[in-house]
């Protein structure tokens, strides 16, 4: 129950992008196709999990014992720009078809915020490792579902004439803002 | 280009949200009220002037490789130095009992690390630029960024509160609860940029028609 809980809350209640105004800027940059944007999304799903995993074994067996927990936002960041990195590498080699799908989004992942972000979270909110892993997961999966969502209604955007000074990212925000409108019909659930 | 000009452009010329349109997650999450726009943007600032000095005087030592995460780990350092002080100074609770202000930016001041703002501004300026200009860029670009967040702050508290930097000067019973929450931000962002063009584009037809 606990789980389901976090799984909830974490995609509808308190979705990463429309309601914690975190990873704006893919929202923002990866969002006027479909497809770019699931890619995008399956990314960040594979990338956090692994982040938030690295990053709670290193905060929970180094920093902490050593009593260096200020350091963790330079750790962190070093270690998430590394794990990238070496993530493309071996998927490169692993598995050709996966890079194929995900690997021009990878780079991108790294200036990402929704990565420390979560990573940081889990050490703010004290979850235990397993607890940390389930949020990582539907944290991701909330990014994706709302960067698909936003993708395909701006499909339909680009097909409707806009005035000239809200073409662009004016138009964008204001759509988001009334997604995130929408999901804030969740907020009751948990 | 003279100082004044390295200064001066980050204000409204290149502003970084109304122009740029970078760093939004911070600017959006960070403006229910003036006084935390205003703060979020003096943090950056700091950041991106110092982090813009040190990166102009060793980016002739970093080999081209590495430089990227050379660069981070410099702003990071500078990011836990503002966070570190920001929790000794800034940390008390208000006087009606609301949360301090380093409680309320919260996981944002980490996260400068990541503002694509001072990342972008290291490798388009101050890696190629001396220390002292590479300073005024980094504080016009800042202020510029504070800024643009006290003005969607104030926006945003006006309409939703009623209130600008916590001085009443609407009655509560004409708030707009939605634009202290998160589908507020989105919306006030994007007419700001609309305004924003509008002006712009006024101002470009007047120069043609002198």
């Amino acid at each position: 129950m606990e789980y389901i809980l976090i799984v909830i809350s974490a995609i509808f209640v308190n979705n990463i992008v429309l309601a914690q105004f975190l990873g704006i800027c893919p929202f923002m940059g990866v969002s006027s196709r479909i497809s770019t944007s699931a890619g995008m999304g399956g990314a960040v799903i594979f990338v956090m999990t692994i982040a938030t995993i690295f990053t709670y074994l290193i905060m929970h067996y180094i920093l902490i014992p050593l009593g260096i927990e200020f350091l963790q936002t330079i750790t962190y960041i070093l270690v998430i720009a590394a794990l990238v990195q070496m993530v493309e590498i071996i998927l490169k080699k692993v598995s050709p078809a996966l890079y194929q799908a995900l690997g021009v989004f990878l780079p991108l992942i790294t200036t990402n915020c929704t990565i420390l972000g979560v990573a940081i979270l889990v050490i703010q909110k004290n979850y235990n490792l397993l607890q940390s892993v389930v949020f990582a997961i539907a944290t991701a999966i909330g990014f994706a579902l709302a960067l698909v969502i936003f993708a395909g209604i701006r499909e339909q955007l680009a097909l409707v004439s806009i005035p000239k000074e809200m073409q662009g990212v004016p138009v964008a925000l204001v759509t988001a803002g009334l997604l995130a409108m929408a999901f804030m019909g969740f907020a009751g659930i948990v | 280009m003279n100082h004044w000009e390295n200064f001066s452009k980050g204000l409204m010329k290149e502003n970084p949200i109304f122009v740029l349109v970078l760093g939004m997650c911070p600017t959006l999450a960070t403006t229910t009220s003036a006084l935390n726009g205003l703060s979020m943007g003096l943090a950056t600032t700091f950041v991106l002037m110092l982090s813009n000095v040190a990166i102009s005087l060793v980016s002739g030592w970093i080999p081209d490789k590495v430089r990227i995460p050379a660069y981070i780990v410099i702003i990071a350092s500078f990011v836990t130095m503002v966070d570190m002080v920001m929790a000794a100074f800034v940390n008390s609770p208000g006087p009606n009992g609301e949360p301090s202000i380093y409680d309320q930016l919260g996981i944002f001041i980490p996260l400068i690390v990541v503002n694509c703002i001072v990342l972008g501004r290291a490798e388009a300026f101050a890696a190629r630029n001396k220390a002292f200009s590479s300073l005024l860029d980094g504080a016009g670009i800042g202020l510029g960024f504070a800024f643009a967040l006290t003005l969607l702050g104030s926006v945003r508290e006006i309409l939703g509160n009623g209130s600008v930097f916590g001085l009443q000067l609407l009655p509560q019973t004409t708030n707009i609860l939605i634009f202290v929450l998160a589908p507020g931000a989105f919306i006030a962002l994007g007419y700001l940029i609309v305004l924003v063009n509008k002006l712009k584009r006024t101002v470009i037809i007047s120069k043609k028609q002198n």
